[in-house]
């Protein structure tokens, strides 16, 4: 490559371009500027997260009624347990990580491969603890009515526990509800998918169950959501009640605002996507520490700059978890 | 290559032997920090709603804690604290001013959006 690398001959002195006063190599420098830039960008979001829950800040849905399920756990309400959980796997595997550029640091290989492999293994349950929390919000639990004006209504009972809609609605057996097909008319557009009770059958079920009272997403002062009475209850349901809401998708959530689900969407999916290539670089990286390359190249620097990499994954993690979940 | 690391945490009121120790240091700092992030984030208890400065000090709390934890995930595992002055106040400074710009105005106009969504004559619910 001497081609292509010139040099002047007047390296040694002050101004002959031979001096590193950040004592960084290009490559670590540029991983760094790179993660500011990037943080710029996660903070946009998170920024813009904020905004919207200020804007909405007698509204907003509470995390701690959203985020309540564990695998295996069925049926039990356990706020915080399962992100705790994610949360504390991500910081196992930076430590891992930490641990692999220590090692590469002493030359250790097979140090360096270990500690990598159980990196890689670390951000793969992230991952996967990412998809089944996305596949638990999407889904839903309880079911909602949305108003004319796009509010969500719960049902709860008269202790104030939250009622599904399966539990109440009455089943009319003879409706037929057909889904738009192509096939079946021109002017055809892509509508959303059927839900699995009808607001008239929502309506039958509540009129006949007296004990079941409409939560609104309205905050009390105390940080409670606001529980109508019943008279006011059927009222506000047979007037505005428009549309039957199941689980969560960018246009509605049985939550609360659809603002939420579609911050809880790109937030967590954006650093889910880079926890993903984080993983994918690892094991790249992990391939070329087997194959030597790096005890050729007899420098582990580029265990660091990946390592740099996935630190900034968990760094950005700690802060959706305080925003998303905690505050 | 000899590369120095510095050893000690908390201004050095803990010093550690080697660099996997103080690793381990830090991890168990980090694992202390999120638990009781998580305990406060499950019984929230009702001393801390108290307002403060627009915000409850429960939410102050979580925050302070959060930029603990950010600060040891820099410094430590991803070594600024073993970086130049130089490199390191590129890189911090220009994020923690960009990101204080940015949550000011933005919170700011939520807030004042909210405003005129309770006080003034504009409807959003209908």
């Amino acid at each position: 490559m001497d081609t292509t690398v010139v040099n002047t001959g007047t390296e040694t002195k002050t101004w002959g371009g031979g001096n590193e006063p950040l004592k960084a190599s290009y490559g670590k420098m540029m991983m760094w500027f790179f993660i500011l830039s990037d943080a710029l960008t996660f903070s946009g979001f998170l920024a813009a997260y904020g905004f919207s829950r200020f804007k909405f800040i007698e509204s907003w849905p509470i995390a701690d009624e959203v985020f309540t399920h564990v695998p295996f756990l069925h049926g039990q309400e356990l706020p915080m347990i399962y992100v705790a959980f994610m949360t504390f796997i991500l910081i196992m595997s930076s430590v891992t990580m930490v641990l692999a550029v220590d090692a590469g640091h002493k030359m250790n290989k097979a140090k360096v491969t270990f500690y990598m492999f159980l990196t890689i293994i670390g951000g793969v349950i992230f991952v996967g603890s990412q998809a089944w929390e996305w596949a638990t919000f999407i889904k839903g639990d309880y079911g909602a009515v949305q108003t004319n004006g796009g509010n969500i209504l719960q049902f709860v009972d008269t202790d104030g526990k939250r009622v599904a809609l399966k539990d109440f609605a009455i089943v009319n057996e003879h409706k037929v509800r057909v889904e738009d097909q192509r096939k079946s008319g021109i002017w055809y557009t892509d509508n959303e998918s059927l839900t699995t009770y009808t607001l008239d059958e929502v309506i039958k079920g509540f009129e006949a169950n007296s004990n079941i009272l409409i939560r609104t997403q309205q905050l009390t002062e105390d940080g409670k959501k606001t529980v109508l009475s019943r008279a006011e209850s059927i009222k506000q349901l047979t007037t505005n009640g428009k549309a039957v809401v199941e689980g969560a998708n960018l246009h509605v959530n049985e939550y609360g605002s659809p603002l939420f689900a579609d911050f809880f969407f790109f937030i967590t999916g954006f650093h889910g996507f880079h926890v993903l290539t984080g993983v994918i670089i690892n094991i790249i990286i992990f391939f070329n520490v087997i194959l030597g390359t790096y005890e050729r190249r007899n420098s582990y620097e580029m265990v660091e700059k990946v390592g740099l990499y996935w630190h900034f994954v968990d760094l950005v993690w700690v802060f959706v978890f305080t925003f998303f979940y905690l505050v | 290559m000899a590369h120095a690391h510095k050893l000690e945490i908390l201004r050095g009121l803990i010093k550690f032997k080697s660099n996997t120790q103080k690793i381990w240091g830090v991890l168990i700092l980090l694992t202390i920090v999120t638990a009781v992030e998580v305990v406060l984030g499950i019984y929230k208890p009702d001393a801390l709603n108290a307002k403060f400065i627009g915000m409850k000090l429960l939410n102050w709390i979580f925050i302070i804690l959060t930029i603990v934890k950010a600060y040891y995930i820099t410094w430590d595992f991803m070594h600024m604290r073993d970086e130049t002055k130089g490199l390191r106040r590129a890189v911090v400074w220009t994020s923690v001013f960009l990101i204080c710009y940015l949550i000011f105005i933005l919170l700011q106009e939520g807030d004042y959006v909210q405003g005129v969504f309770s006080n003034g004559f504009v409807k959003q619910d209908f």
